[in-house]
């Protein structure tokens, strides 16, 4: 080969390909050293944020629900973790066998295949929600692309049907939409949390980075409710339903000094644990959103506006002679007639003729005063969703008859639980105590109790509820083996399309027990009961009787007449052992 | 430069016997580490680039393995054998590019593979090793700087295979090996004169270029590049991924395995072309300072070699070589860098892929044999 001239090619002509091969070098570097490390307007800062807004996405941490418990801790309302599962039908359309999706899901093929019809354009739906974990783990272990699983907690309630109406329920995404679930919604919900994943393309967590945010979880509510007492009532309320044919009915307990809640019962009842929308009339929690009549039982307060007068005492005398009386072109009967009778027989025997004496002596306005100071027609602020306020008339022009039908309880509503705080006011010697239906400390609630009546009155008129249970009483049968208890009995003409109705009644009955010292007040309130035996007296009284002692019981009650008590005991065992 | 080979670790040492063992194999052996070390850094890149499957690592090591076997083949054939085979592989490569026109299946609307008895092979890319060795071959043995007919000439033999590869099309390989012709050129003396009229020739030809000889898709990409925002879903995408990539590496990278662009399949082509984007996001800035810094002593060695040649056709093969592999590396990174358009010419010795692969290890085969070309004229 030819070398002669081999240094033809000049020496400066490679370091100058070398200085502008290192030129094109350090462009490079500066390229990418403006990239990677550079804070430039478009460098490092705006890149890296950029491929973390590719990647990282920030999910909810479900907040874990608050407990709602009974007096003693028991657990009425507990949320249980579960797994929904949803699928991007957009990704789901391209599965071609999607049975065994199907099978795992425990739905038919059709089912699913109409749902994905249905969201075909949408990049999410549900498949299934609320579905226990391992359930949900073998449909999430196919791995069908575009399938996942995210927590939630679905609330379940122990007590089922026997605390449903009071707690309500929550809908699928857990929040409170119902009863005390939706009073107290702020405080059970907690806040949920934040965390962060990377996702790829497709959209698939890969990896959790961290909690930014922990879950913080509902507040616990314990409630003012005895489970002991209300499965208590609740069984007792299925009987007298069974018993009575009623269609439905409300027993509530009150503490008598606290004026917490110890038990409420509605019929007819739901299961709160069931997924498909109970019937509206069925989760009603009739004892504070239905609004009675009250009737007779209101005859204890006429009596309150009678012996503050100072015109009556309870042994005054009245002639109920002839067993009837005119008012305006109206005749209200008595059972038979009683003769001239003390105040006190007057109640004791329901007397229609001797209460309308009363009221004609003592004038609405009086009566009325008294109903408003044991607060009917006004709002309890429980705050519970749907509580009534119960109704008192206030009218410019009263006839005659309004007059005096007030004082029978007629013209007039109220809930049960109004009924029960009222008569709470007479076990408490005379104090108004504030109704909750959350557990409050004694303290507390001597605070919040207003006097509406003296010690002495209430005492007198606890003495004349007493006699109402005695031999010439009309509530015999809410008498209680061992204790003193006492009440008063009511029975209701239900009101319907044209006026109150013939064949249909309320019966009620509001007592407390035990007579001397009440620790408690019952109202029971029984719907339509069917048959001869539709009054209070005999319709309510006896549930009385029942539930009474059941509470006495669970509540540790001295007996006051402890010798009853022993022999019943006595004849119990005795047929135990014979038996 | 000879500071640089007191510097490579193993040379000093005084192993005789194996520098010895490696002049007698013909191998350069500061050139043969940096290549592996590249290699081997590839692999690990590769790797997680790959989406964690190592059966595309051992692929790769062993299109390494023949690649390696080529280079010690290719470095144990004399010089001036090269020098008198190169009309004839030149020949030979033309006529497989006619026959690419002809018979060639394509990949993705172009026709760029030869298929021999369910071979596939670009002949293209023979054409890379053919063009250098020509040109040299051409102007080493008709006196130095070359005459006005003789640039002629030479421009006609880059034209003739560059038109072939770009009617395939392919732009990018077609500039390439044009460049790789030019760079012999350019090394073998021509006047300022030539170099200025081709620059003004190339600036007046801009427009005409733009209006007639360039694609739809290749006028998309020069205006993706000037404004990737414009078309983010689609011809913008791959550029502001893998910037995205590289901008969120940082200094230290988010560690093997641990790029979230790489790893979850934001970046297209993480393996091939845009490797450089993961070793950026993962290894950051101190991954690439450390790659760019191997690329510059492998890029020395080879002008070293050039420089050193005993012969004129070794020092024009070794030096068009050697800016073949720069232009390879810029534009490369650069395109990945946003600097570039978007041209399909991967990182060399760490995309994966074999053909690129075997081909460069056999330029630095050829390389090598000039490394060892005995001195007749000056003794050490």
């Amino acid at each position: 080969m030819s070398r002669q001239r081999t240094r033809a090619v000049p020496a400066w002509r490679f370091h100058l390909m070398v200085v502008a091969l290192l030129a094109l070098l350090a462009l490079l570097l500066g390229r990418i050293l403006s990239l990677q490390v550079l804070d430039t307007e478009h460098g490092r800062e705006f890149l890296q944020q950029q491929g973390d807004q590719r990647t990282v996405r920030v999910a909810e941490i479900p907040a874990y629900r608050g407990l709602i418990t009974d007096r003693r801790g028991e657990p009425l309302a507990v949320s249980t973790p579960v797994i929904s599962l949803w699928a991007d039908p957009r990704l789901l359309v391209e599965v071609e066998d999607l049975q065994p999706l199907a099978k795992a899901l425990e739905m038919p093929l059709t089912d699913l295949q109409a749902r994905l019809d249905r969201f075909e354009r949408k990049g999410f739906m549900y498949l299934r929600r609320h579905l226990v974990p391992e359930v949900a783990r073998k449909v999430l272990d196919l791995r069908v692309p575009g399938v996942g699983g995210f927590r939630e907690y679905q609330r379940y309630y122990p007590a089922g049907e026997v605390t449903a109406h009071l707690l309500g329920f929550t809908n699928i995404d857990g929040e409170g939409i119902a009863g005390l679930e939706l009073q107290y919604e702020s405080v059970l919900r907690g806040v949920p949390g934040k965390k962060r994943y990377i996702k790829d393309l497709r959209g698939n967590a890969v990896r959790y980075i961290g909690v930014d945010q922990p879950a913080r979880p509902g507040a616990d509510l314990a409630l003012s409710i005895d489970l002991r007492l209300q499965y208590q009532h609740h069984q007792e309320l299925q009987r007298a339903m069974a018993v009575t044919g009623a269609s439905g009915g409300t027993i509530v307990t009150l503490d008598a000094r606290t004026g917490e809640v110890l038990a409420m019962v509605n019929h007819p009842v739901f299961n709160p644990n069931q997924t498909s929308a109970p019937k509206p009339s069925h989760t009603r929690n009739r004892a504070m959103t239905d609004m009675y009549e009250p009737g007779s039982t209101m005859k204890t307060f006429t009596l309150v506006a009678a012996l503050e007068s100072g015109r009556w005492s309870t042994e005054s005398m009245i002639d109920t002679s002839p067993g009837y009386i005119r008012v305006g072109r109206k005749t209200l009967p008595d059972p038979r007639n009683y003769g001239e009778i003390s105040v006190s027989r007057v109640i004791e025997k329901s007397s229609q003729v001797g209460v309308t004496q009363l009221a004609q002596d003592l004038g609405h306005e009086p009566i009325l005063e008294v109903f408003s100071r044991f607060g009917f027609g006004q709002p309890m602020v429980t705050g519970f969703p749907g509580e009534s306020a119960g109704f008192l008339p206030s009218r410019n022009r009263w006839s005659a008859i309004e007059k005096v039908t007030l004082a029978f309880g007629y013209g007039l509503t109220a809930t049960p639980l109004q009924l029960a705080r009222a008569y709470s006011a007479f076990a408490n010697d005379g104090q108004l105590p504030q109704v909750s239906l959350l557990r409050v400390a004694d303290a507390d609630a001597a605070d919040t109790a207003v006097p509406v009546v003296s010690a002495d009155l209430a005492r007198e008129v606890r003495d004349v509820l007493h006699r109402v249970t005695g031999e010439h009483g009309t509530a015999r049968r809410a008498r209680v083996d061992g204790y003193d208890v006492g009440g008063k009995t009511g029975t209701v003409h239900k009101v319907g399309p044209g006026g109150y109705q013939d064949k249909k009644y309320l019966a009620l009955f509001a007592g407390m027990a035990p007579i001397d010292n009440p620790r408690f007040v019952t109202v029971v309130v029984i719907d339509e009961p069917q048959g001869e035996a539709y009054g209070g007296g005999a319709a309510a009284a006896p549930v009385f009787a029942r539930v009474a002692a059941g509470t006495l019981r669970l509540l540790n009650v001295a007996p006051d007449q402890p010798e009853a008590v022993l022999a019943q005991a006595d004849t119990t065992a005795r047929r135990g052992v014979e038996g | 430069m000879g500071d640089y080979v007191r510097q490579m670790p193993g040379e000093r040492a005084g192993l005789q016997d194996s520098a010895s063992l490696a002049r007698r194999l013909h191998l350069d052996l500061p050139l043969l580490l940096l290549l592996l070390v590249v290699a081997g850094l590839g692999l690990v890149v590769l790797y997680s680039a790959s989406g964690q499957q190592l059966g595309a690592v051992i692929r790769q090591a062993q299109y390494l393995l023949v690649a390696c076997t080529v280079l010690l083949v290719a470095a144990q054939i004399d010089v001036q054998r090269y020098a008198r085979w190169a009309p004839w592989l030149y020949a030979g490569g033309v006529l497989l590019l006619v026959a690419v026109v002809f018979f060639g299946v394509g990949a993705k609307g172009a026709q760029r593979w030869l298929s021999i008895g369910g071979f596939r092979f670009q002949p293209s890319e023979i054409m890379k090793l053919c063009m250098p060795l020509m040109m040299a071959w051409f102007l080493a043995g008709r006196g130095l700087p070359p005459r006005f007919t003789l640039v002629l000439g030479s421009l006609a033999i880059v034209i003739l295979p560059a038109g072939l590869i770009l009617v395939q099309p392919d732009l990018g390989t077609s500039l390439l090996i044009a460049a790789s012709g030019l760079f012999v050129l350019f090394l073998a003396g021509i006047g300022w004169r030539y170099i200025g009229g081709a620059v003004l020739l190339a600036v007046l030809s801009a427009w005409p270029a733009w209006m007639y000889l360039l694609k739809d898709y290749q006028r998309q990409r020069i205006l993706t590049l000037l404004d990737p925002e414009s078309d983010k879903l689609g011809a913008g995408w791959n550029i502001i991924q893998s910037k995205t990539a590289i901008g969120s590496g940082g200094w230290e990278g988010k560690g093997w395995l641990q790029g979230t662009q790489s790893q979850l399949d934001f970046l297209p082509e993480g393996h091939t072309d845009f490797i450089i984007a993961v070793l950026a996001e993962e290894f950051g800035l101190r991954g690439v300072l450390i790659l760019l810094a191997l690329y510059l002593l492998i890029l020395l060695r080879g002008f070293w070699i050039a420089a050193n040649a005993p012969s004129t056709f070794g020092r024009l093969v070794a030096g068009s070589l050697t800016l073949t592999f720069f232009v390879y590396i810029f534009v490369n990174m650069g395109m990945v860098a946003g600097l570039l358009p978007v041209v399909g010419v991967p990182l060399p010795l760490v995309s994966a892929g074999g053909t690129s692969l075997v081909t460069l290890m056999a330029g630095f085969g050829v390389l090598m044999a000039v490394a060892t070309e005995p001195r007749t004229v000056i003794p050490r």
